[in-house]
């Protein structure tokens, strides 16, 4: 099974693929027949990425050096040869997996939170699609096989956005992701074509050959080569949700939540951070376009912690801690660990899938009303949604021994030694690391703070809605959040100090040589120490009380307000959008019509019958007039001759041409 | 002599037209039979050809199916046909469109079904055989003949907008037509001082391109003269600042017209500009790129922006439309091969994405009765599977990998960026892929989703025979867009030889 699954895993995205034509075409009417070849078939790319996954881990070393590939030419001419394809590596792998489950699950639990629903079949037809997409650009062996599938998930993102398009807001937010997605797709595209034109190829194994040494292989100067991987780090910016490209990602939240739970959270988002991963090596090369990648991570994680602080929906809130710990990523990868990135981003998947789950639990206990403030003492009326979104809140905030702690603390860790003399090719951007790794630890503190802050709101005190009657979700809700509980627990495992060759994570998936990870207690003790911190000062807040969050806001009311109100950064853009981008279509359209259209073109028109209705004048029906104008010519033609020399004049234009 | 398929591609509208003239008028479904398999015979034919040419032909290029019979022997005119890579897409796109342009709805249809017909096969056949011709005389002499058509059946079918009250369909017909006459005259002249020339150099009068294409030309008469067709030719693809009669003329036009129209007979100034401008005048063309470059550039942000301005969905698609011409004439100015190629095959993409597009406005406004998109909302409420095409048109248009047109586009700017003088334009050109989403979208957004609007309700889904050129397009765009090697190696075959030649002529330096 595994040399199947080896050789052919174009069938892992093939599956979902035809899942989606088959609800499409034929069974678009039979709603549960559709879920049902639909769950059935990522059931099978699951099982079939687990057999995998675990062939590959028995055979680590090998297929971290020598990936494998297998690709057929997608199109070819002179000069340009595009292939298609799969790449299985360990780090392919390991998101394979991750994709795979967390469909899965996200899939069955929306048999129950979907039930009933109109567009139940196309739901499923839309999720089969999404990770048909995502499997492709998992998969993909070269930049641009992942841009197509790249903007194929982004497609579906657009629909499962807009999947309640009767809302209007629904409608736009689905529009606003794909064209802010669409803008660092600009750069990206860009880059890719670049890196093509330089180097001649874009498979990622040939690129990270001679990537390292481009100066041998390109004209290319270090400035050149820096300019291209930040062109093509806005794709990922835009797609990963990094300021200044975060707002379309809390809008997302219209979409149904299982939605938001998958891809607004645990797999598409990440893509960007993937493909950074991917082709790691272009940023490692370049020491300045890694600060970059690692100061955007950094900045994004620490603001947008600022703004979940203050939000009062509860998928608002998951949705800018997702954005905050994407930054996590990014600064992770920009101080080169493609581990510790890729670490973060698996159990990063397991606890946000389950929260976002869970509060999809709670909004359909609720009667989908958003606003926090509402609930209250649900742990009461939810049991199994209560206990699991602990859990998670646990896992987000460092705690030991949930899978967010063993992967925060190393993105902590990688940070601190990118700014110490031991941190490798970060040259002369230690101070900048500094700087860093001081706002990861304090958005550390601010994560635990307003996830503990939504937590308390929401399921302790009493409940404040009256006319609200919470109940727990049915079984086949409750499984699945069960099983991401389990994983948000166990999930980091793989990242214990001390595990060795063959068993720690960062062994699997990683670039360079293998560290083996060894305990930092100053870190571990920072870190838990901020998180602790930050949950009991939620706690004092919204649990216990002893202090008013409303009088603390208020004595600040400025920096409630910008927080409030996201830095404005929305407003910022409906701005510039308005009155610019609009006004100058339509002051050039004015142009078009008025000018180019009204006075050129027209005119044409107009001086044809104007000269038209002149020239009529000339034919008057009178013979004498003819006649008189008959003769002047003929006064003129001698005048003319006889003022000039005969000779010279070409005897051929006095016979009017005739030979 | 072989069997004369090509022949029967080009004449098999034209004796469906010549069947309908007996139709009485009343008989308006035999009438639409008739001109169904009149087209379809060309459709069919058009894929064989396709098919046997990309399985046996491909690996040696050149001419296919070629028909030769001398017509006027004193002026080396011939009834010339054949097909290479490049112009076999071009034909099949012309045959797809017009079968699918039979079976479209237009919203005043109903009266004179009959003449309606006549005219549209015509109009088919015309475009088809600008494709198809390999001699000069019959290229032109098609090119001119497809503006009689066109200007009827505006006219007489064509329709106002909302949004600009000054422009009726009489005056979009005429500006039409009387742009693409002047066009013409330009490219006329060019054209005859080309064959005198020729046969000054050869020895005997000859209108066949590849014997035209043998003599090297002096470089400034090079430059003259494709300057001269140039014009002619750029104001056919709607190239910056000579558009305008582009959008006037998609808007006012009744949907076959402007399915015909925007997909394939626009196309033909592209073909020329390739086919007869760079084959024959390559140093030309090398003088003349930079212009088109930049003018280009206007196309694609100037009309992008415009369309973010629009309000009537025609106008809409039509000011995309001339936008994305601009990325073709970025190919084609980039001289190389990449490019080219890029440049032929976004022909073929576009020509498919906005078929399918006026097909569907079209549909829309022969049942909402109305284009102005602040009236619409919601559609997705009362026609799902309108709005399914809607989408897909609206992601080809904004060149999503998958679907036909991002290829194409991919390639023209590898093109352009390996043409280190484009560097820049092209850069600036790529931002016209954002631009390209956000009026698509925005028109998607505000005519499909929304809350439900009651007085639409009365409407039906697409059904029945109005499917079909929605179901075909649709078919194509994502074959294509899968497999666009299906595509770039038909295409790559034809443009090779021509681009070979702007190497050669850049390495001589193109003296005699």
């Amino acid at each position: 099974m595994f040399d199947i699954a080896l050789y052919h895993a174009w069938v892992i995205p093939l599956l979902p693929a035809m899942a989606f034509v088959i609800i499409t075409f034929f069974t678009k009417k039979m709603p549960k027949r559709s879920a049902g070849i639909s769950i059935t078939s990522i059931l099978i790319s699951f099982v079939l990425a687990l057999s995998l996954g675990i062939g590959v881990i028995g055979q680590g070393e090998r297929y971290l050096e020598h990936p494998l590939k297998v690709v057929v030419t997608w199109f070819s001419m002179n000069g340009l040869s595009i292939d298609v394809g799969t790449q299985i590596d360990t780090t392919s792998v390991m998101m394979l997996l991750v994709v795979t489950f967390i469909t899965s699950l996200v899939e069955i639990y929306s048999l129950g939170y979907m039930h009933g629903d109109t567009g139940f079949a196309r739901f499923f037809s839309y999720v089969s699609l999404f990770a048909a997409s995502m499997l492709g650009l998992v998969l993909s062996p070269n930049l641009l096989q992942m841009f197509v599938f790249w903007e194929l998930v982004g497609l579906c993102s657009y629909l499962l956005i807009g999947f309640w398009y009767h809302k209007k807001s629904a409608a736009e937010a689905s529009k606003k992701a794909f064209i802010t997605c669409r803008a660092g797709d600009f750069g990206l595209l860009l880059g890719i074509i670049l890196l093509q034109l330089n180097f001649g190829t874009l498979d990622l194994q040939q690129l990270s050959k001679v990537i390292p040494h481009f100066t041998e292989y390109t004209g290319l100067t270090a400035a050149g080569l820096t300019g291209i991987a930040i062109l093509l780090f806005l794709g990922p910016m835009a797609k990963s949700g990094q300021f200044p490209f975060h707002v379309w990602l809390p809008d997302a939240m219209e979409g149904p939540t299982p939605v938001s739970a998958l891809i607004h959270a645990a797999t598409m988002v990440v893509a960007g951070v993937y493909l950074v991963g991917r082709i790691l090596i272009l940023f490692v090369t370049l020491p300045s376009a890694l600060a970059f990648v690692a100061f955007i991570g950094g900045f994004t994680a620490l603001f947008s912690a600022c703004i979940a602080i203050t939000q009062t929906e509860m998928k608002k809130i998951l949705a800018y801690s997702t954005v905050s710990q994407l930054g996590y990523m990014m600064l992770a990868l920009g101080a080169s660990s493609l581990s510790a990135g890729m670490f973060h981003l698996m159990t990063h998947a397991f606890f946000k899938a389950l929260m976002f789950l869970g509060a999809g639990s709670v909004l359909h206990a609720m009667h989908d009303e958003a606003n926090i403030w509402k609930y209250g003492g649900l742990k009461k009326y939810m049991p199994v949604t209560y206990w699991t979104f602990l859990i998670g809140c646990l896992a987000i905030s460092g705690i030991f021994p949930f899978a967010g702690f063993f992967s925060k603390d190393l993105i902590l860790e990688v940070t601190y030694a990118a700014s110490s003399l031991s941190g490798q090719a970060t040259g002369s951007f230690q101070g900048l690391y500094s700087l860093l790794f001081i706002m990861a630890a304090l958005t550390a503190f601010m994560t635990a703070f307003y996830m503990f802050r939504m937590f308390f709101i929401c399921f302790h005190g009493e409940l404040r809605s009256h006319d609200a009657h919470p109940h727990e979700a049915p079984k086949v809700m409750t499984v699945p959040l069960i099983i991401l509980g389990i994983f948000s627990f166990i999930g980091g495992w793989g990242g214990w100090p001390g595990l060795g060759e063959g068993q720690a994570f960062g062994y699997f998936v990683r670039v360079g040589n293998f560290h083996e990870i060894e305990a930092n207690w100053f870190l571990i003790i920072l870190s838990t120490g901020l998180a602790l911190f930050g949950i009991g000062l939620a706690a004092i807040f919204y649990c216990k009380k002893t202090y008013s969050a409303e009088a603390v806001a208020r004595k600040f009311p400025e920096l409630y307000k910008i927080s409030f109100h996201k830095f404005y950064i929305d407003e910022f853009y409906l701005w510039v959008i308005r009155h610019i981008v609009d006004k100058l279509g339509w002051l050039l359209w004015k142009f078009d019509y008025l000018f180019v259209d009204g006075i050129i073109v027209d005119g044409c028109g107009k001086a044809a019958q104007w000269s038209g209705s002149v020239m009529r004048r000339v034919q008057t029906g009178q013979l004498q007039h003819y006649a008189f104008v008959f003769f002047l010519a003929i006064v003129l033609i001698v005048l003319f001759l006889s003022l000039t020399d005969f000779n010279s004049i070409h005897v051929g234009l006095l016979l009017g041409g005739v030979k | 002599m072989n069997f004369p398929v090509l022949s029967i591609i080009l004449l098999a509208p034209i004796i469906g037209a010549l069947i309908n003239v007996f139709i009485p008028k009343e008989n308006s479904k035999l009438l639409k039979a008739v001109a169904g398999i009149a087209t379809f015979i060309s459709l069919a034919l058009s894929i064989l050809i396709y098919y046997i040419y990309y399985t046996q032909h491909l690996t040696t290029g050149g001419f296919a199916f070629q028909e030769n019979i001398p017509w006027i022997t004193d002026l080396g005119v011939s009834y010339a046909l054949g097909v290479d890579g490049f112009s076999l897409p071009l034909v099949l796109l012309t045959s797809v469109i017009g079968f699918c342009a039979v079976f479209s709805r237009s919203w005043s249809t109903e009266k004179r079904v009959k003449e309606f017909y006549i005219l549209l096969l015509f109009l088919t056949a015309g475009v088809m055989g600008a494709f198809v011709a390999t001699d000069l005389f019959i290229f032109f002499l098609f090119y001119e003949v497809v503006v009689i058509p066109i200007y009827l059946m505006v006219i007489v079918w064509g329709s106002g907008s909302k949004t600009r009250q000054t422009v009726t369909k009489e005056y979009a017909g005429m500006k039409l037509t009387i742009y693409l006459l002047i066009g013409s005259a330009f490219l006329l002249a060019g054209i005859i001082w080309m064959v005198m020339l020729a046969g000054d150099i050869l020895g005997n009068l000859t209108f066949d391109i590849a014997a035209i294409a043998s003599v090297n030309f002096p470089e400034h008469l090079q430059i003259i003269i494709f300057g001269l067709m140039a014009l002619g030719f750029t104001s056919l693809i709607s190239m910056f600042p000579f558009h305008s009669w582009s959008p006037d003329g998609y808007a006012g036009a009744p949907t076959a017209v402007s399915m015909i129209h925007a997909g394939v007979l626009k196309k033909i100034g592209g073909y020329g500009l390739i086919r007869i401008g760079i084959f024959i005048f390559p140093l030309g063309a090398k003088f003349w790129a930079p212009a088109i470059a930049i003018l280009a550039t206007g196309n694609v942000l100037y009309a992008g922006f415009i369309s973010l301005a629009q309000k009537d969905m025609k106008y809409v698609i039509g000011y995309s439309s001339v936008s994305h011409m601009g990325f073709v004439m970025v190919g084609i100015a980039s001289l190389n091969v990449i490019g080219l190629n890029g440049a032929v095959a976004n022909m073929f993409g576009h020509g498919i994405m906005a078929a399918l597009f006026f097909s569907i406005i079209g549909y829309i406004y022969g049942v909402t009765k109305t284009r102005y998109i602040p009236d619409l909302g919601g559609l997705a409420h009362q026609m799902p599977r309108v709005a399914g095409a809607f989408l897909v048109a609206s992601m080809a248009s904004a060149g999503l990998p998958g679907l036909l047109t991002f290829i194409p586009e991919f390639t023209i700017f590898m093109g352009a960026f390996s043409n280190p003088t484009l560097r820049i334009i092209a850069f600036i050109v790529l931002t016209g892929i954002i631009i390209g989403a956000v009026y698509v979208l925005r028109m998607a957004a505000s005519v499909l989703f929304g809350p439900r609007k009651a007085e639409w309700d009365y409407i039906q889904d697409i059904k029945g025979f109005s499917l079909v050129p929605i179901a075909i397009l649709i078919a194509l765009a994502v074959i294509f867009g899968l497999f666009p090697s299906l595509l770039m190696d038909m295409v790559n075959s034809g443009i090779q030889p021509i681009a070979d030649k702007l190497v050669a002529a850049s390495q001589i330096g193109g003296s005699l």
